[in-house]
């Protein structure tokens, strides 16, 4: 209130500051308006169509209530994609955070060639998960990858096939993740093991704390931000996991290794059923924030205060 | 996906605008949206478009390749909505259905009655080219998916005989094992495991196919005969090599080629990699219904559906309709495409051996009342169901459950994806 009647009065002084005061909105609107529309337009669009009866198309015509999120958890197929989400973003984000960090830890000890190791461990993340998950299959293929290759050397007895194996074949999947996303969590390690304050690591040398001790009392526990961070970018990929998973098995063998998301991608655009499709994004875009608010909540709320 | 939807719709009223300029100087057009991009497939489309520009209609190319046309469909939606669908699109069975229920779709009625397709169209096509009453599409071809394809020369190694019932069956299998080749050729892939299990249900009686599959009885999806059903796919599940998983059917067809495997169960989509591999029908390979089933035919056809177009367009799209039923046509494109005549009165003169014994089996079956649609190409049940089949019988074939287990489970899976 106080504000409006601040601008008007300046308005009314000067058009030129008008101008300036209105210019950012301006600038702002059409992204504005066009992240209005596009996410969170969509995402109402998709919450109300969970609701419908949708099945080919989008049909606002007849409403089934909750229905569409009964059976969704009444499928087993879906029950196996969070069985599947759970293994996989669990592993994943252990997994990759551990090595992340030990390879920060094993860089930043001032060594030789490290302008060329460093891009070395960073670029699987320049590849798209279409191309990791289809190198992996081949990979992996016991019919042409790493036991073909092992048993043509001699090695007869090896034997490497979970990823024909439905019980396996969902950490196959997490292999592949590991390996293309860890260089970017090193990444993230590393700059925040750069911007570690030379001075508190010199006094407790000089307390006569062994390099372990530095590292596990002071380093580690001063990389809380970084892991935080490196949490939410890895949560959201696992949720999100798709295209990795097309690549590599498409949800097989059987349907062992479905995911949220290529349930719904199947569901909505493979079997004409656009309402549980909808109700499984829906229920996606729930977890997505499970973790994204309290995240948002801390960083931001907490400088506050 | 939504933010797909609306650009498509964005795109799709900004195509009109071009349309309706360009149409009008072309005198007749049609834009046809289909998944034939592959080698063989693509030369059969071209004798229709070759066909369709002698009469100075021209043709629209849309080609959306991959996943069995669900990229299609999926493009086609984005069409619809926007109100500007394609002329004609490539679908199969109950996606004809579910768009003709939308009430999007065209009418042939003017070419189909004055060309008398009602005769000679078998009438379980019919079921699917017409709705309401009103022809919609154009059935192109008709594949059947109950065949058997087995390496000559595996087969001769094993005793020489084609097996013409499930034991038969067995004992070659067991005999191309002893001499030490896989003796099933298949790729675990969801559809594949399904077509395989359209052949072991048809083999257990025509009316237990029509009873669980086209009627989707609860006793019969269930019960005992369909706990022998996953059973023989079990032991047929013991024949097949270990890498088998994801593998695409025609690496499956590659093995039969090249002799590492004595046979593969696939539709007859098949024959035309044997025949590119140089292979002839007879001498190189045998084609046979799958043991037990002779008499019966599961059939998947490719049609044309014709969708509601404005009057500048109707023209052009009835050309093609009847283009496609022509009996000239329907022997070039599917001598080509290795399936047989949508229409039963095509001469089988043009076809090899594989081919005349696929047309008459066709017409056989179709007067018999033993030709059904295949569950596992959409011709039997609906997307929905048709999915929910596959899953069990995927996970059945993956050792996930047991037989008894997969027979409750196809039925409450049928039940759920029905409510």
């Amino acid at each position: 209130m106080a504000d409006a009647t601040m601008t008007a009065r300046a308005a009314a002084a000067n058009p030129r500051a008008t101008l300036q005061d209105l210019l950012p909105k301006i600038v702002l609107a059409p992204s504005f308006a066009v992240i209005l529309i596009f996410v969170y337009g969509f995402i109402a669009f998709t919450a109300v169509l969970s609701f419908s009866g949708s099945k080919l198309l989008p049909d606002f015509s007849t409403w089934v209530g909750l229905n569409n999120y009964v059976r969704l958890f009444n499928h087993p197929n879906w029950i196996t994609a969070l069985q599947n989400l759970a293994i996989f973003s669990i592993l994943y984000i252990v997994v990759c955070s551990v090595i992340g960090l030990a390879l920060a830890i094993f860089l930043d000890q001032k060594i030789r060639g490290e302008g060329l190791l460093r891009p070395i461990y960073l670029y699987p993340m320049a590849l798209s998960f279409i191309v990791t998950g289809v190198a992996w299959k081949w990979f992996l293929d016991p019919g042409i990858g790493l036991e073909h290759v092992m048993q043509s050397i001699g090695w007869e007895s090896f034997s490497f096939r979970w990823i024909k194996d439905g019980k396996m074949a969902i950490y196959t999947i997490v292999i592949a993740a590991v390996w293309q996303s860890s260089g970017f969590v090193m990444a993230m390690f590393l700059a925040g093991l750069r911007g570690v304050d030379n001075e508190i690591i010199k006094a407790a040398q000089i307390d006569g704390a062994s390099t372990m001790t530095i590292y596990r009392r002071i380093i580690i526990p001063l990389m809380r931000p970084v892991f935080l961070s490196a949490f939410v970018v890895l949560a959201h990929l696992a949720i999100k996991s798709y295209d990795l998973v097309v690549a590599m098995t498409d949800g097989g063998p059987g349907t062992a290794t479905w995911t949220p998301a290529l349930f719904m991608q199947k569901f909505t655009f493979g079997r004409n059923e656009m309402g549980m499709g909808a109700a499984s994004a829906i229920i996606m875009m729930m977890m997505i924030f499970a973790i994204i608010v309290p995240y948002l909540y801390s960083e931001l709320g907490g400088k506050k205060k | 996906m939504l933010r797909k939807l609306l650009i498509g719709t964005m795109l799709g009223s900004a195509l009109t605008v071009g349309y309706t300029a360009s149409t009008y100087a072309a005198g007749g057009s049609v834009e046809v949206l289909h998944w034939w991009t592959s080698g063989g497939e693509a030369a059969a489309l071209d004798v229709l478009k070759k066909k369709l520009e002698s009469q100075g209609i021209t043709w629209k190319d849309m080609p959306v390749a991959g996943g069995g046309g669900e990229a299609a469909m999926t493009a086609l939606r984005a069409r619809v909505t926007a109100g500007d669908p394609p002329t004609a699109v490539q679908a199969l069975g109950f996606d004809i259905t579910d768009w003709a229920k939308q009430g999007v779709v065209g009418d042939l009625g003017d070419v189909a009655n004055k060309e008398g397709w009602d005769k000679v169209i078998p009438t379980a096509l019919q079921n699917f080219a017409k709705h309401d009453g009103k022809w919609i599409a154009a059935p192109v071809n008709v594949h059947s998916t109950n065949w058997v394809w087995i390496s000559k020369k595996a087969l001769d190694a094993a005793g020489g005989k084609v097996p013409e019932n499930w034991d038969e069956l067995i004992a070659v299998l067991d005999k191309m094992k002893a001499n030490g080749i896989t003796p099933l050729a298949h790729g675990g892939q969801a559809w594949q495991d399904a077509t395989i299990f359209d052949a072991v249900v048809l083999s257990l009686g025509t009316d237990f196919y029509k009873a669980a599959f086209i009627d989707n009885d609860p006793k019969a999806l269930g019960g005992d005969k369909m706990v022998e059903a996953f059973d023989r796919m079990a032991k047929l599940k013991s024949y097949v090599d270990k890498d088998f998983s994801g593998r695409d059917w025609n690496l499956a067809s590659a093995m039969v080629i090249e002799g590492k495997a004595g046979m593969q169960m696939m539709g007859d989509w098949a024959k035309g990699e044997f025949l590119k591999a140089k292979q002839k029908p007879g001498t190189d390979f045998v084609c046979i219904r799958f043991p037990g089933t002779q008499g019966a035919v599961t059939f998947n056809s490719d049609m044309f559906m014709m969708f509601k177009v404005g009057d500048d367009k109707k023209a052009g799209q009835l050309t093609m309709a009847s283009d496609i039923e022509s009996p000239d046509f329907q022997s070039s494109f599917n001598v080509v495409k290795g399936s047989v005549p949508a229409r039963t009165d095509v001469p089988d003169t043009a076809f090899d051996d594989c081919g005349k014994k696929g047309i008459k089996d066709l017409a056989e079956a179709n007067s018999s009342g033993k030709l059904f649609g295949s569950m596992a190409h959409g011709y039997a049940v609906p997307a929905a169901v048709k999915n929910a089949m596959y899953d069990v019988i995927t996970r059945h074939f993956n050792g996930e459950l047991d037989s008894k287990a997969a027979a409750k489970a196809l039925a409450e899976a049928v039940a759920a994806a029905k409510g």
